[in-house]
C-alpha cells in the first residue's frame, strides 16, 4: 500500500460490484480514522436538554387537535353513528367519519411497489365495515386535546356484528395457508427431512409457542399535518420517509412530489412506525377542515391501531447422530395474520443460515384473524424463530449429554446450508470460543438445578444470535462539497435513536478524507434523495453504499475540473482517491491537490455530486449474515417462580463495528428488548372479542431498570469484505438468541423446560 | 406557579393536566407524553424538588408551586453535571424517555439524601442512603426507557451521585 506523508492512504473509489472480489477501501483500518472511534452522539446535547423537537411538538396558527373514537367489535358493519352530541360540544370543529370523509385510495401495501409503506392495506374510513377491534372509526377535531377527547366520547355506534374470527385455535382450525417472506419463498427444503429425523440416533421434537409484542416504543405515534392548496406537510415520527411520501401521495391522488414528509428524529422505532391509519385521518381531517391538525395517538391508541408482532406456533425437530452431527433440521408453522396485512412472521429465518445439516425442512404459514394488521417488529422472525431454534438445540444437548456450544461448533456450516452459498466472514466459531472465556462457562455445572444460593435456583444457558444483512436497492445520497473543504450529504434516512447521524458523519469524514466537524449529514427528510428504510438493519449499508456511489461520481467530477497544471492532471478517476481534505493519486499520495484549491482554480463555490448505490447483488451473491453468542445467568426463586437475570454477555460478530459506543447501546437494546420477550412480554387478545386486553403500559410488562443487569459486550470486529465498511448490521441482532439463552438458563437452573414466552413464574411453579 | 424560575399566568380548562400545560399552553415540549397514564415516567418534572408524574397532576392544582423541567435544569455555566454524565455514558438513544430520566433521578437523589429508604435499601432507619446500582436500579424503575439505555442511565446517575447523594441536586 502506498500512504501519505502521514502514514495514511488514499480512499479510492469503492466496488462497483459488492459482490466481487475488491472490498470497499474503508474496510482498512489502515485507511480510516474515525471509523472505529466512539464518538458521542452528534445530538446529545440537544437531547438532554429537551431541546429535540419531536413530531407531536411543532404548532401551527389555528392547529386543531384530534381524537379518534374505536370500535368496540372486531367485525361487522356501522348501522346507526350519531354524532350530533360530539358536533356540538364545546371547541369542536369537525367529526369525521365515512360518510363526510374525503374520497381516499386504499394504502398501498408493503412491497406492492418498491415505494410503497402501508402495513394494512385496508381503505381508510370509506365504508361502514369494521375489520377488527379497535379500528378507528370517527375522527374528532378540537381546538384543544380537552375538547377532543371529551366529545369522541360523546359519539354513539351501533353495530350489525359479523361471526368473526377472533382466537387462534379457531384461525388454525380453519386451516393455515402457504405465504412467503418478504416476496421470497416461505418454504425451503432440502433432501426428505421427516426420513432423515425418524432414521436419526438421537431426535427432539417440540412445540414453542410465542405470543404477540407491542414495540411500545416511549413516544406515541405522533403526526403534525398540513396543506397548502393541494400539497401536504407532515412532521411524522416514521422509519420510512420516502415511502410514505409516495404512499400518502397514491392515498391522496396527488403528485409525490405534493407530499413532504419530515422526520428527523423519532422516539424510538423498532418496526412499529410506519405508516399507520393515524396520518391518513389526520390528512383527511385537515383537508376538511382547512386547518393544521395535531394527532398524537394515545398509548390505548397505539395499542390498538398500530400493529403488533404476530403470535407463533412452531415445531422444531432435529435429529442428530450420536456424536452431534445433525441429520435433519425441521422447523415449521404458523403465525397469526389479517386479510390486510397477509404479513408472516418469518421464525425459519435463523434455521436457514445458522447450522449445517443433512436435510431441511423449513416453512412458515399464516393463520388468518380478524384483527389488527400485524407488522415487523425488531428482528422479525429471527426473534421468536431463535427462541424455538435455539432451545430445541439446547434440548437435543441435553439427550446427547453433550455441551451445549461444542454441539454447535460440531455444525457448523463451510457454506450456506441450504443452496450453498460461499460465506461472508463468518466468525461465529470465534465468538463463541471469546465468549465462553470470558463468561466462564467453563464454571457452568451441566446437572439442571444443582446449583443453589438460598431460596435461589442459578443457572447458565447459551443460545446463537442471527441476524441476515441486508441492503435494498433505491439508497441514494447527494454529496455537496463546499470551497471551503466543507461537505453536507443528504440521504432520505432515519435516526430513531440507534446513532446513524453520529456513526454516518465518521464514515464520511473518512471517505471524504475530511475531520467530522467538516461534514454534516442530512436525513429524516423525504425531499432528501433515495429510498432508505430503517429496517432490516440496513441502513449502515445502504447510506454507506450510496455515499459511496456518490464519492465515486464527486472524484470523477473533481478530475475533471484538475487542469494539466494540477498534480493531479492525467490522472482517471479509478486512480484517485480522497486524503487529507482533497485528492490524491492511489499509486502515489505525494501527488495531492485539496478540495478547496480544485474548486478555487475552477472558480466554483461548490460541487455537487448525486447517486444511486449500486444494486445489492452481494445479497443472492453471497451468505451474509450478523451472528453472536448470547451468554446468560439467571437466578430463579424456588418460592415465587420469578427469575431475575443477573448476568449477560453478547460476544457479536457483525462485520466492522463503526462507533463502539453506540454500537453497544444498539446491542443492549436489542438484549434487554429480549428480556422483556423471554419473561414479561405478552399482548393479551380476548379470545371472544379480538380485542387487546393490556393496552397500557402499565399491564404491558417491558423491562425496567431492576430488571436489566449491566450488560457485557465483546465482538469480533472482523470486516466482511462485501459489506459497505466490512460493517454488517447491528441493530436488530442484540433481541435473538436472547430469549432462549434466558429459557436455557432457566432449565439448567430449575430443570424446568418452558417452550411457552414469556417464562412467568406461575410456568415454573 | 413559577416554571424553572419564571412566573407564568395561564388561563387553564380544569382538565388540563400539567404536563399538556408545559407542553401546549407554555411550548416546554421538554417534557415528554409517554402514556399520560401514570405508567412510563417520560412526564417527570420537579415540584418544588420533588419529582411527580406531571400527566397525573392537574395544572390548577400547581398554582403558586415551583416547577422544575428538563429545561430548566441547565445552570448558568452550562448543563447539569447530570446531563453531562447522560452523554458521556451514553444514557439515551433515542432521547424520548431522557427529560424524565433526568428530573427523576434529580428528585430522587434528593430522596436518599434525606434517607427515605427503597425496596432494596437494607438499613431502613440510616439517616442517609448511598446510592449504589441497585438502590438507583430499584429508585429508577419507575421511568421506562425502551431503547434499552438502562447500563448507561444508571452509570450516568451513579457517576453523578457517587460523590454523596442529592450533592447536586
Ligand atoms: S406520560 Fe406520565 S407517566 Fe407516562
Ligand atoms: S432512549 Fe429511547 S426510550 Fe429511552
Amino acid at each position: 500500500m502506498t500512504t501519505s506523508a502521514h502514514g495514511r492512504a488514499p480512499v479510492g473509489p469503492a466496488p462497483e460490484n459488492w459482490a466481487g472480489p475488491v472490498p470497499d477501501p474503508l474496510t482498512d483500518p489502515a485507511r480510516t480514522r474515525r471509523i472505529g472511534e466512539p464518538m458521542p452522539r452528534l445530538e446529545g446535547l440537544a437531547k438532554v436538554t429537551g431541546r429535540i423537537k419531536f413530531a407531536a411538538e411543532h404548532a401551527y396558527p389555528g392547529m386543531l387537535y384530534a381524537a379518534l373514537a374505536c370500535s368496540t367489535i372486531p367485525k361487522g358493519r356501522i348501522t346507526a353513528l350519531d354524532v350530533a352530541d360530539a358536533e356540538r360540544a364545546p371547541g369542536v370543529v369537525l367529526v369525521m367519519t365515512h360518510r363526510n370523509a374525503p374520497r381516499m385510495n386504499p394504502m398501498p401495501g408493503f412491497g406492492s411497489d418498491p415505494k410503497a409503506g402501508g402495513f394494512d392495506t385496508l381503505p381508510v374510513l370509506q365504508d361502514d365495515r369494521v375489520h377488527w377491534n379497535g379500528q378507528p372509526i370517527a375522527v374528532v377535531l378540537a381546538e384543544t386535546q380537552e375538547q377532543a377527547d371529551h366529545a369522541a366520547t360523546l359519539i354513539r355506534v351501533g353495530y350489525a356484528p359479523e361471526p368473526a374470527v377472533t382466537s387462534w385455535e379457531e384461525a388454525v382450525a380453519n386451516g393455515t395457508a402457504p405465504t412467503t417472506i418478504y416476496g421470497g419463498p416461505g418454504r425451503r427444503e432440502l433432501g426428505d427431512a421427516e426420513a432423515a429425523l425418524r432414521a436419526a440416533d438421537v431426535s427432539v421434537d417440540e412445540v414453542y409457542r410465542t405470543p404477540y409484542h407491542n414495540h411500545a416504543a416511549i413516544e406515541p405515534h405522533a403526526a403534525t399535518v398540513l396543506w397548502d392548496g393541494d400539497e401536504l406537510f407532515v412532521h411524522d415520527t416514521t422509519q420510512m420517509v420516502a415511502h410514505s411520501a409516495w404512499s400518502l401521495a397514491k392515498i391522496f391522488g396527488i403528485p409525490e412530489e405534493r407530499v413532504h414528509i419530515s422526520a428527523p428524529y423519532l422516539g424510538g422505532g423498532f418496526g412499529g412506525k410506519g405508516l399507520w391509519w393515524y396520518q391518513v385521518l389526520a390528512a383527511a381531517a385537515s383537508r376538511l377542515a382547512g386547518r393544521p391538525v395535531r394527532i398524537a395517538l394515545t398509548r390505548e391508541n397505539v395499542f390498538r391501531t398500530v400493529g403488533s408482532r404476530a403470535r407463533t406456533e412452531q415445531r422444531v425437530a432435529i435429529g442428530a447422530t450420536a456424536d452431534g452431527r445433525f441429520e435433519a433440521i425441521i422447523h415449521t408453522g404458523a403465525s397469526a395474520t389479517s386479510r390486510s396485512a397477509d404479513l408472516s412472521e418469518p421464525f425459519i429465518l435463523p434455521a436457514q443460515c445458522t447450522y449445517a445439516a443433512r436435510t431441511f425442512k423449513l416453512g412458515v404459514e399464516v393463520a388468518y384473524l380478524d384483527m389488527m394488521a400485524n407488522t415487523s417488529m425488531r428482528a422479525p422472525g429471527g426473534a421468536v424463530g431463535s427462541f424455538a431454534l435455539e432451545c430445541a438445540i439446547d434440548e437435543l444437548a441435553v439427550k446427547l449429554g453433550m455441551d451445549p456450544i461444542e454441539l454447535r461448533l460440531r455444525n457448523e456450516p463451510r457454506q450456506e446450508p441450504i443452496d450453498g452459498r460461499p460465506l461472508s466472514a463468518r466468525n461465529l466459531v470465534r465468538a463463541w470460543r471469546a465468549g465462553a472465556e470470558r463468561f466462564g462457562w467453563d464454571r457452568r455445572n451441566p446437572t439442571p438445578g444443582a446449583v443453589r444460593d438460598g431460596e435461589w435456583l442459578i443457572g447458565m444457558g447459551c443460545a446463537a444470535a442471527t441476524h441476515p444483512y441486508v441492503r435494498s436497492p433505491g439508497a441514494a445520497a447527494r454529496i455537496t462539497l463546499h470551497r471551503d473543504g466543507r461537505a453536507e450529504v443528504e440521504v432520505a434516512a432515519h435516526d430513531m435513536g440507534m446513532g446513524t447521524a453520529t456513526a454516518q458523519t465518521q464514515v464520511i469524514a473518512d471517505r471524504l478524507g475530511l475531520e467530522p466537524h467538516q461534514v454534516t449529514f442530512r436525513f429524516g427528510d423525504s425531499r432528501l434523495p433515495g429510498l432508505v428504510m430503517a429496517g432490516g438493519s440496513q441502513q449502515t449499508a445502504a447510506i454507506g453504499a450510496a455515499v459511496a456511489a456518490a464519492h465515486r461520481e464527486l472524484l470523477a467530477q473533481l478530475l475533471k475540473l484538475v487542469g494539466d497544471g494540477s498534480p493531479l492532471g492525467g490522472l482517471e478517476p479509478d486512480q484517485v482517491g480522497s486524503l487529507d481534505g482533497g485528492v490524491a493519486a492511489l499509486d502515489d499520495p505525494s501527488r495531492h491537490e485539496s478540495y478547496a484549491d480544485i474548486l478555487d482554480r475552477a472558480g466554483r463555490d461548490r460541487l455537487v455530486a448525486e447517486a444511486v448505490a449500486q444494486p445489492p447483488e452481494e445479497l443472492t451473491a453471497r451468505s451474509m449474515h450478523s451472528f453472536g453468542a448470547m451468554f446468560c445467568e439467571v437466578r430463579v426463586s424456588s418460592v415465587t417462580g420469578e427469575v431475575r437475570v443477573t448476568r449477560f454477555l453478547g460476544s457479536m460478530d457483525c462485520g466492522r463495528i463503526v462507533n463502539p459506543r453506540t454500537a453497544a447501546s444498539q446491542f443492549r437494546g436489542g438484549i434487554i428488548m429480549g428480556i422483556g420477550l423471554a419473561l414479561t412480554e405478552e399482548l393479551v387478545l380476548d379470545d371472544r372479542t379480538g380485542r387487546v386486553v393490556n393496552a397500557s403500559l402499565a399491564d404491558y410488562h417491558i423491562p425496567v431498570h431492576l430488571d436489566v443487569p449491566e450488560i457485557d459486550l465483546i465482538w469480533t470486529d472482523i470486516p466482511d469484505p462485501h459489506a459497505p465498511m466490512g460493517a454488517r448490521g447491528i441493530g436488530e441482532i442484540g433481541i435473538t438468541g436472547t430469549g432462549a439463552a434466558i429459557a436455557n438458563a432457566v432449565y439448567n437452573a430449575t430443570g424446568r423446560r418452558v417452550r411457552d414466552l414469556p417464562i412467568t413464574p406461575d410456568k415454573l411453579l | 406557579m413559577r416554571v424553572n424560575g419564571a412566573e407564568v399566568e395561564a388561563a387553564v380548562d380544569p382538565r388540563t393536566s400539567l404536563l399538556d400545560l408545559l407542553r401546549e399552553t407554555l411550548g416546554l415540549s421538554g417534557t415528554k407524553k409517554g402514556c399520560d397514564q401514570g405508567a412510563c415516567g417520560a412526564c417527570t418534572v420537579l415540584a418544588d424538588g420533588e419529582r411527580i408524574l406531571s400527566c397525573l397532576a392537574l395544572a390548577v392544582q400547581y398554582a403558586g408551586r415551583e416547577i422544575t423541567t428538563v429545561e430548566g435544569l441547565a445552570g448558568p455555566d452550562g448543563p447539569h453535571p447530570l446531563q453531562r454524565a447522560f452523554i458521556d455514558h451514553d444514557g439515551f438513544q433515542c432521547g424520548y424517555c431522557t427529560p424524565g430520566h433526568l428530573c427523576s433521578a434529580v428528585g430522587m437523589a434528593a430522596e436518599a439524601a434525606r434517607g427515605v429508604p427503597s425496596y432494596v435499601t437494607a438499613d431502613l432507619t440510616a439517616d442517609r442512603v448511598v446510592l449504589d446500582r441497585d438502590e438507583i436500579r430499584e429508585r429508577m424503575s419507575g421511568n421506562l426507557c425502551r431503547c434499552g439505555a438502562h447500563n448507561g442511565i444508571v452509570a450516568a446517575i451513579a457517576a453523578t451521585y457517587a460523590a454523596g447523594p442529592g450533592e447536586r441536586a
